[in-house]
């Protein structure tokens, strides 16, 4: 049991550090698209030169990174092969089929189409051109909607069967599983994210050019499009953050209590702005959750269910499979988590019947065994848990990741205000104070931390689930040794380092050499 | 006629131009290169084998090999055998 765990250990790790490396490229690569696609788009309505320099400077950055991140998403679906076999087998075609129409279409699409985009300056029509560029940029959208698409079937699984013949999920409906709530809002809310953090890239890398008083006029244009497109990102990102929490809160509301640090939920339930996780707290104990808590009163009711009254369940009321107010009023009923164990071990004991009715030929039995399993199959994940506390999610990493998303959240809105006014209105020299450029060049780490933290919140708070209620990751992970796992996990690590090096040196040399002559009268070669 | 005619010779073109007048492309294009290598020819290869494809020849060994695993997972006991057999 040791090993397994061992196992389990290491295969999160090793998926946590792939995938928090692949989303430091993706974001950048979809922010970039679309600001050098409305810079192009300038310049080929007004035909000022300036404007086509400008946008092959922030082309030469996009190149970069798509270079250092292209393929680093290809190791996730290898893990998946090798170290959730059970996983990988048990989606079946619901999780493929979004990953093959991903290969096949939106990375040949934006493959194509960033040829042009580089290669095409002197070859094609500037008309030509642009619609590559912009094609690029949607192809790079359509690349996250296929992902985020599987992502959200695992958060949500919506429009399959259980096969238990071929012992995984068939598609019954694509509609559903393309246009379940939490994959259009995980779509919009992650995408827009990656505007604002390609828009913090464009204003921190102008902030540096400014601060050593270099190519001034490149710097400001490029803050004016990066402005707008910040702005315009960070606002429509809280808009979707708030249909995520709305999501969650319907479709994953121990995740919800997690992030909040919330055992005992109650109706008109505040939103926590400030609190330090008691380590000791578990659930169903008396201990206190959270020290030196400061709360927003009713925030809770009203993010969740835009209801200032509402009752928002806790950790506690969620295991339990109910509440009652101080009335003695019924005021949630739900399964509770230990009778959803005991109906997902029928759904197994069903399935294990199944094999041996099939084995023997009996009809009969097969579809008793095959009614228990279509009767508990909801929660059939349930019944790997060993106690109802296994349901819980690591509640101290929910709750600061949470914190950590909204409080960077809220300082990118302020920031882009005042970057977005200071643009515009070309009475006001901020962007020649000193030290907004210095806060401009600081804000890039904190727009990676926040859209870091986000994936931390949504992959974290979802477990001990791969599939939600329907498979644990101690049931999804393979019969392989941990020592492989551990040995490939150093190896990523060794891999990822250089790649990284590579990316922020390139980069770092490209922006000085740059910086060096002016951008908008170098002659070009 | 003659346009469509010529269309691959000039696709070819566009690219092999393209990746003459590189500066830091190149640079770009050693990574990427590097890159594919290192996760198709080592990781891909050595490290990371679809378990089932490699362990069972058709749909349906590996179909009963995950019944087999997610049904004695959900007690201890198998769990247990599960994990033993793994070790041996």
């Amino acid at each position: 049991m040791d090993e397994l765990i061992n196992v389990v250990d290491w295969s999160r790790w090793q998926f946590a550090l792939t995938a928090i490396v692949h989303w430091l490229f993706v974001p950048l690569t979809i922010g970039l698209s679309l600001i050098i696609g409305i810079m192009e788009t300038v310049y080929y309505r007004t035909r000022d030169d300036k404007w086509r320099r400008i946008t092959k400077f922030w082309m030469t950055l996009f190149g970069i990174n798509f270079a250092c991140g292209v393929a680093t998403g290809l190791i996730l679906e290898f893990e998946f092969g090798t170290n959730w076999s059970n996983y990988s087998w048990f989606v079946g075609d619901i999780f493929g089929a979004p990953l093959a129409i991903e290969g096949i279409v939106a990375f040949f699409l934006e493959s194509t189409f960033i040829a042009v985009m580089f290669f095409g300056w002197k070859r094609v029509s500037p008309g030509f051109h642009l619609a590559a560029t912009w094609l690029t940029a949607i192809g790079v959208a359509l690349s996250a909607l296929w992902i985020l698409v599987a992502n959200a079937w695992m958060q949500y699984p919506a429009g399959m069967e259980f096969d238990p013949d071929q012992m995984r999920n068939v598609m019954v409906s694509f509609k559903d599983v393309v246009f379940s709530p939490v994959a259009i809002n995980k779509f919009f809310h992650t995408v827009l994210s990656g505007w604002v953090l390609g828009a913090v890239f464009v204003v921190g890398v102008s902030c540096w050019l400014l601060l050593r008083k270099h190519n001034r006029d490149f710097a400001l244009r490029s803050i004016k499009v990066a402005g707008g497109v910040g702005l315009a990102g960070i606002l429509l990102t809280m808009w979707t953050g708030d249909g995520s929490a709305v999501e969650v809160a319907r479709h994953q509301p121990m995740k919800l209590a997690a992030m909040e640090g919330l055992y005992a939920g109650s109706e008109g339930q505040s939103l926590v702005a400030f609190g330090i996780v008691n380590p000791d707290k578990k659930p169903l104990d008396d201990n206190q959750a959270l020290y030196a808590e400061i709360s927003i009163p009713k925030g809770l009711s009203f993010l969740a269910n835009h209801d200032f009254n509402s009752f928002v369940p806790g950790i506690d009321d969620i295991i339990r499979g109910y509440a009652v107010n101080e009335a003695g009023d019924t005021i949630y009923k739900d399964v509770s988590v230990a009778d959803r164990i005991m109906m997902g071990r029928e759904a197994q004991q069903g399935l294990r019947d199944y094999g041996v009715a099939k084995a023997a030929g009996d009809s009969a039995a097969m579809a008793r065994a095959l009614k228990a399993v279509d009767d508990n199959f909801r929660y059939f994940g349930y019944g790997y848990l060993s106690a109802p506390e296994d349901a819980v999610p690591p509640v101290a990493v929910s709750f600061y990741s949470f914190r950590v998303m909204v409080m960077a959240g809220g300082y990118l809105l302020l920031f882009f205000l005042v970057v977005a006014f200071a643009s515009w209105r070309k009475k006001v020299n901020l962007l020649d104070n000193k030290w907004f450029c210095l806060l401009g060049l600081l804000t890039i780490p904190v727009v990676w931390i926040c859209s870091e933290a986000g994936w931390v919140l949504a992959e974290v708070g979802r477990q001990p689930w791969t599939i939600e209620g329907l498979l644990p990751v101690n049931a999804a992970v393979s019969s392989i040794s941990a020592g492989s796992v551990q040995t490939t996990f150093w190896v990523f690590v060794v891999i990822f380092t250089g790649l990284l090096a590579a990316e922020v040196s390139i980069m770092v040399r490209q922006i000085r050499r740059k910086a060096e002559v002016d951008i908008l009268a170098q002659p070009e070669k | 006629m003659n346009a469509i005619f010529h269309l691959p010779q000039r696709i070819f073109r566009f690219y092999a131009d393209g990746f003459r007048s590189m500066t830091i492309g190149r640079k770009l294009w050693t990574i990427i290169i590097i890159k594919l290598v290192v996760i198709f020819g080592i990781l891909k290869l050595f490290f990371f084998p679809d378990l089932l494809a490699s362990r069972y020849d058709n749909d349906r060994d590996r179909a009963e090999a995950v019944r087999e695993a997610l049904t004695a997972r959900s007690d201890g006991a198998a769990a247990a055998k599960v994990t033993a057999t793994v070790n041996k």
